[in-house]
């Protein structure tokens, strides 16, 4: 009896195959699969909160728009054209990984997570306005409640100032404030976590882990950080536009 | 079948579309589009600021996350989404839009 061949599985594979996957085609689609199906998680998730947004904007109209009228237009403006930047150079980091060019994809990796971390910063400064108007909702900091000031009937324009459309209340105004907090708070965990990805990525790509065969990885963080690009891209006009025509 | 490579062109096509999509939302949210018709008053703010918002986030899905050039199976799980996500706000909204049609008592 002659020895039996050896039935290494892989021994031709790409060494990143997982043994319980055919090829390479494989195993990228059912990790793009996996990836699409978690995100549809996300959507619910997230759909949550803009059902409860829809829902207390449509009891309270004016409040809404008051309180959306001084969020900064500009400083939203800006995000949303930086985390637009930041998905372009993510899709372009997934592309010079398909095609192979391994210094491009890093450079493309650090000016996504530059991008992103800029956002969070810009986003920290509004947080920071808000705090100091004293318009985080309840009792959230100690020592400073929910207390913002209202401008008066025939006041000038004071941009620390609330002021009010017809028809609204302070306590609504608190409320499009958790509102607003919740959704752009879970947001900016997600840009977080996106942020803790791309670092991830970045020291495997310096070493050289990814190529045309096996980029799943830069991939599916890929369709993760589009989504919460995404998300912003609805939160922009909801919450910072939706008052704006009141003022004219 | 190999994976499809979307050309770089596409790619700052769809980031240019992205970035006029967000200056027109911002330009549309300055101007009043109330309309009276007859005696119906119709507030289309909303409606135009969704509508882009939409927009910007297909050309996201179908080209950044390549969801066209995808399998068929991808596009049932994105389709599944929306139709759940349908079914949270049709549900909700059908009892809070309907609670003041019936007075008992």
């Amino acid at each position: 009896m002659t020895d039996a061949p050896v039935t290494t599985k892989h021994i031709h594979g790409h060494p990143a195959l997982q043994h319980h996957f055919e090829n390479m085609e494989q195993q990228r689609e059912a990790g793009t699969l996996g990836m699409w199906v978690f995100l549809v998680t996300e959507i619910m998730f997230f759909g949550g909160m803009f059902l409860a947004y829809t829902l207390y904007r449509g009891m309270h109209p004016a409040a809404f728009a008051s309180a959306s009228n001084h969020l900064d237009i500009t400083l939203g403006a800006i995000n949303t054209a930086v985390l637009i930047l930041s998905s372009f150079t993510m899709a372009m980091a997934v592309w010079c990984t398909q095609v192979g060019k391994q210094q491009a994809q890093i450079l493309c990796l650090v000016l996504t997570l530059i991008l992103g971390l800029t956002f969070l910063g810009i986003k920290a400064v509004e947080y920071h306005d808000k705090y100091v108007d004293n318009l985080i909702p309840g009792k959230l900091i100690p020592g400073r409640p929910f207390n913002p000031a209202v401008a008066q009937e025939g006041e000038p324009f004071d941009k620390h100032k609330l002021h009010l459309v017809d028809g609204a209340e302070v306590r609504h105004v608190e409320l499009f404030y958790w509102i607003y907090f919740a959704m752009t708070g879970m947001h900016a965990l997600h840009m977080i976590i996106g942020a803790g990805l791309l670092s991830v990525l970045i020291y495997f790509s310096i070493k050289g882990r990814y190529d045309p065969e096996y980029h799943s990885p830069v991939e599916v963080t890929g369709l993760y950080w589009h989504f919460v690009d995404i998300v912003w891209i609805f939160l922009f006009p909801l919450l910072y536009l939706l008052g704006r025509h009141f003022e004219h | 079948m190999s994976e499809h490579i979307v050309p770089v062109r596409v790619y700052i096509t769809i980031f240019l579309a992205l970035l006029v999509g967000t200056t027109l939302t911002v330009m549309a949210a300055f101007h009043d589009f109330t309309f009276h018709i007859a005696s119906v008053q119709i507030q289309l703010n909303t409606i135009i600021a969704l509508a882009i918002a939409t927009f910007k986030a297909t050309l996201v899905v179908l080209y950044f996350m390549h969801v066209r050039y995808s399998s068929r199976l991808v596009w049932v799980i994105v389709a599944s989404a929306l139709f759940w996500l349908a079914i949270l706000f049709a549900l909700t909204f059908a009892d809070y839009w309907t609670r003041g049609w019936l007075v008992i008592g």
